[in-house]
């Protein structure tokens, strides 16, 4: 495929045509997950554990079963048991996860379900089922889980990548290292060195999850679902059921919000095996409280870091301690923690250690550049002490420092093009950055960093009689893919942007998609529209040139015409006339294209943040925010802008104010956005937003992903400016007002 | 003809490519320390199974638990992926994105 150039012209490319979705988003007509229903339809309910840690001794349904309306009730026992079956250890655990088997593993915690006829009757079923608990003491934090005797969560588990390991709640170590340390911080005239802690965030989706299920006596099943990936859907939903990936549909439905929580199952084998028991549909939509309760969040981290500098700026060495919090089952997001905590940097001598620890929490799920957040939190802070003791400014501290082509990261290869400079040196050229500040007023800069993803796609492109074109994509539209294929299919075309439609279709539908994640679909599902785009021309100009009785190489496709060039006699054909001939040409047209996307560009961004700190309440107001970022190329700008300031909304919220609160028995204090405070429109200010565009040369266009690395830079960002604003470096999250005030007192007693 | 069907070096490969090799750590006593090695292969499927051969058993963990980095692009998934000469993999850590 040929490489992106900054010199490349376009006619789509770059526009800000109006969304394809809006219409129906804003009429109501968008059908999301609770919004489909069938005849007979029944009401499926999720009895959830009351208990943070229990040994499961007994489950008895019979009452609910014989309640009047009550058509199936489900237990672990109905669900295969895929604990030591050849099956992943990942199915496994997320099948223990959507119904608790022979332990319960955090508050919330599934332990049974019903379908009944109506949602009262089942909620009434609910309360019939009798569940005897043997409960454990709980683990509810990185310190208890390390602490000589701690309850285990899994009398099996052992630290995988640790030599000799014993059972223990410590699931995984990794390790990255390059040079020698002690070389390194010997080279260093200043060292700086402290412990961050993060604290349990949710992605905050306004979509609950919701599904609704029918299958046959024939054993099919059909789910329709709002999900960030159909495909993904039906292969852990058969996977946990035993049931053949032909035999289930999975039929996308809008998605509101995913954020990484989307990318995994919880209601929808419960509601496919009710189907299955009862005979009827099921639909099962979850309350915020369960999504709160039962879904998983981006958990807390303990990260200690110790970083090494010359007088002159020049980063020698950099130390790292990672532990994350995984929830009740394995797979934090620490590796992605340890290979992005010092991947804005060159370095030479560094050593990375992480460990992903088991406690009774919600199983964690992706969110947003899953694990980069919290480990950019502690580098960019120190990085910005550092700049302070060596009174040089934090942007120059940072270029000095900063990863670009062939320099080798610190989890292993060296960068292909990437855009940390460019992105730094707008910031410092953004006229924020030189703004008066008022009294109780800071600044903060940092950095983020995200992998950006390829994977699998399917599309085609299909011709219609009258000339327009329907795209049909797999990748769930979660950040406005549909505008931005259509722009792409546009472009290759030669076409009006008007006459592309697309439609995320079923897994029956098209060919295999991944998820919608790893911010990867403008990119990769972007790739297979414009190969099918480019087929569907190669068979334009096949048809011209049969209709034209001349031979296909004297046909060009410009501006959405066959032409020959050479002839003044030939007149050139557009899309339309070519369609209209179609059957008398050899058929439809249309094109298609699967592919494992290659060529990732990887993303980085850089942000201004200007916080105002009421000293009397400790209360932190972000006032002003300007977030820069490398896109490679924006195909659509106010796409790539608002997944920018949606980003910089759910870091400044992570760094302000949310946070999972907990009792001493493990139960969750919060669980509704009146006590887990998002931010809101009133709370922020106006996000700017400076695209900059390195393009990448893996993609034809240049594109990078985008998704992802917004979310990352804040956490510092706000935390650098609050530091700014009161002296005070604060290491916890979040910095609510109770917080920031300690600080500001303890600071006073001291001085 | 240069390879076998599935990669591998053949009898009549004219020429020898040998991939730089950087392992995980985390496999350090599976391969007794030898986190850098060169490799001769023409793809990365067979190059699992050169390091399968000489370090029985780390080939399953390979390809079904890392990712592939080759000349610093990430790739989730990797098997026909060509080698140069001189090429640089690293086996990492799978990643998932949000």
């Amino acid at each position: 495929m040929s490489a992106a150039t900054g010199e490349q012209k376009f006619r789509w490319v770059g526009t800000r045509p109006v969304r394809p979705d809006g219409h129906d988003k804003v009429t109501g007509r968008a059908r999301y997950g609770a919004d489909f229903s069938l005849p007979g339809m029944l009401c499926g309910r999720v009895l959830r554990s009351p208990h943070a840690h229990a040994r499961i001794l007994k489950i008895d349904t019979a009452e609910a079963l014989a309640l009047e309306g009550v058509h199936a009730v489900l237990t672990g026992d109905d669900l295969p048991d895929l604990t030591s079956s050849e099956e992943s250890s990942s199915l496994s655990a997320a099948s223990r996860n959507i119904m608790a088997r022979d332990k319960v593993l955090y508050h919330g915690h599934a332990v049974a379900a019903v379908a009944a006829s109506t949602p009262e009757v089942a909620r009434e079923a609910l309360a019939l089922i009798r569940v005897e608990y043997e409960v454990l003491e709980s683990v509810l934090g990185i310190e208890e889980a390390l602490a000589d005797g701690a309850p285990l969560l899994d009398e099996e588990l052992r630290t995988k990548g640790e030599e000799d390991p014993k059972p223990s709640n410590v699931a995984a170590k990794v390790m990255f290292s390059n040079g020698d340390i002690e070389v390194g911080f010997a080279l260093a005239d200043e060292i700086v060195e402290r412990e961050f802690t993060t604290q349990a965030v949710h992605q905050g989706y306004i979509e609950p999850h919701a599904c609704l299920a029918q299958m046959g006596e024939d054993g099919k099943a059909t789910l329709w679902v709002s999900s960030q990936g159909q495909f993904a859907i039906r292969s852990m939903t058969a996977g946990i059921l035993g049931v053949e990936l032909s035999h289930l549909r999975v039929i996308p439905a809008e998605i509101g919000g995913g954020f990484g929580g989307k990318t995994t199952v919880y209601l929808e084998p419960l509601a496919v095996a009710l189907s299955r028991k009862s005979g009827r549909p099921v639909k099962m939509v979850m309350s915020r409280e369960e999504v709160f309760r039962g879904s998983g969040p981006a958990l807390g981290t303990r990260i200690k870091v110790k970083l090494g500098a010359t007088r002159e700026g020049r980063l020698v060495a950099a130390q790292a301690l990672l532990h994350y919090e995984a929830g009740g089952f394995p797979g934090s997001s620490v590796q992605a923690g340890a290979m992005t905590i010092f991947s804005s940097y060159a370095l030479e001598h560094l050593e990375i250690t992480g460990y992903d620890v088991v406690v009774n929490k919600p199983k964690g799920a992706a969110y947003r550049a899953p694990g980069a957040p919290m480990a950019a939190f502690a580098t960019e802070s120190l990085m910005d002490e550092l700049a302070t003791r060596l009174e040089i400014d934090p942007v120059d501290f940072r270029l000095r420092n900063a990863a670009k082509e062939g320099v080798q990261s610190a989890f292993g290869p060296r960068f292909r093009r990437i855009g940390l400079v460019e992105t730094l040196e707008a910031i410092q050229a953004h006229p924020h950055y030189r703004a008066p500040l008022k009294p109780n007023q800071g600044r903060g800069v940092a950095v983020g960093f995200w992998f950006n993803a390829g994977l699998q796609s399917s599309a085609s492109v299909n011709v219609n009689e009258d000339g327009t074109v329907s795209v049909v994509s797999g990748s769930p539209d979660i950040g406005g893919s549909r505008a931005s294929l259509a722009i792409m299919a546009a472009e290759e075309l030669g076409i009006e942007y008007e006459a592309v439609d697309v439609t995320v279709a079923d897994t029956a539908s098209v060919g295999f998609n991944d998820v919608t994640g790893g911010s990867r679909v403008t990119f990769a599902t972007g790739m297979a529209v414009i190969e099918s785009a480019r087929e569907v021309i190669q068979q334009l100009r096949e048809r011209a040139a049969s209709i034209w009785d001349v031979e296909v190489d004297q046909v060009v496709w410009q501006e959405g015409r066959a032409c020959v060039p050479d002839s003044k006699e030939i007149e050139s054909l557009d899309l339309k006339a070519i369609a209209d001939q179609a059957g008398e040409t050899g058929g439809p047209i249309t094109g298609r294209h699967s592919l494992s996307a290659r060529g990732v560009g990887m993303g980085f961004g850089a942000h201004i943040c200007d916080v105002q700190v009421d000293p009397e309440t400790g209360r932190v107001e972000v006032v002003r925010y300007t977030a820069v970022q490398d896109a490679g190329r924006a195909i659509h700008p106010s796409y790539v802008e608002g997944q920018m300031q949606g980003g910089v909304a759910q870091g400044i919220g992570w760094a302000l104010n949310e946070e999972y609160i907990y009792n001493a028995d493990g139960e969750l204090q919060n669980p509704g956005f009146l006590d887990y405070r998002i931010p809101v429109a009133s709370d922020l200010p106006m996000i700017d937003t400076v695209i900059v565009e390195v393009p990448n040369d893996g993609h034809p266009y240049g594109v990078r992903g985008v998704g992802e690395v917004p979310i990352v830079a804040p956490l510092p960002a706000v935390a650098n400016a609050v530091c700014a604003a009161t002296g005070v470096r604060f290491t916890d999250l979040p910095l609510s007002p109770p917080r920031v005030l300690k600080g500001i007192e303890d600071a006073e007693t001291v001085s | 003809m240069e390879s076998n069907w599935d990669g591998s070096a053949s009898p009549f490969q004219k020429e020898r490519k040998l991939a730089h090799v950087t392992l995980p750590r985390s496999l350090s006593e599976k391969v007794e320390g030898e986190l850098e090695l060169e490799v001769d292969a023409r793809n990365v499927r067979a190059l699992i199974r050169a390091l399968d051969l000489r370090f029985p058993g780390i080939g399953e963990i390979l390809s079904g638990q890392t990712a592939v980095a080759i000349d610093g692009e990430i790739l989730s998934e990797a098997g026909i992926e060509p080698l140069s000469a001189q090429s640089e993999v690293h086996f990492l850590p799978r990643v998932g994105g949000g």
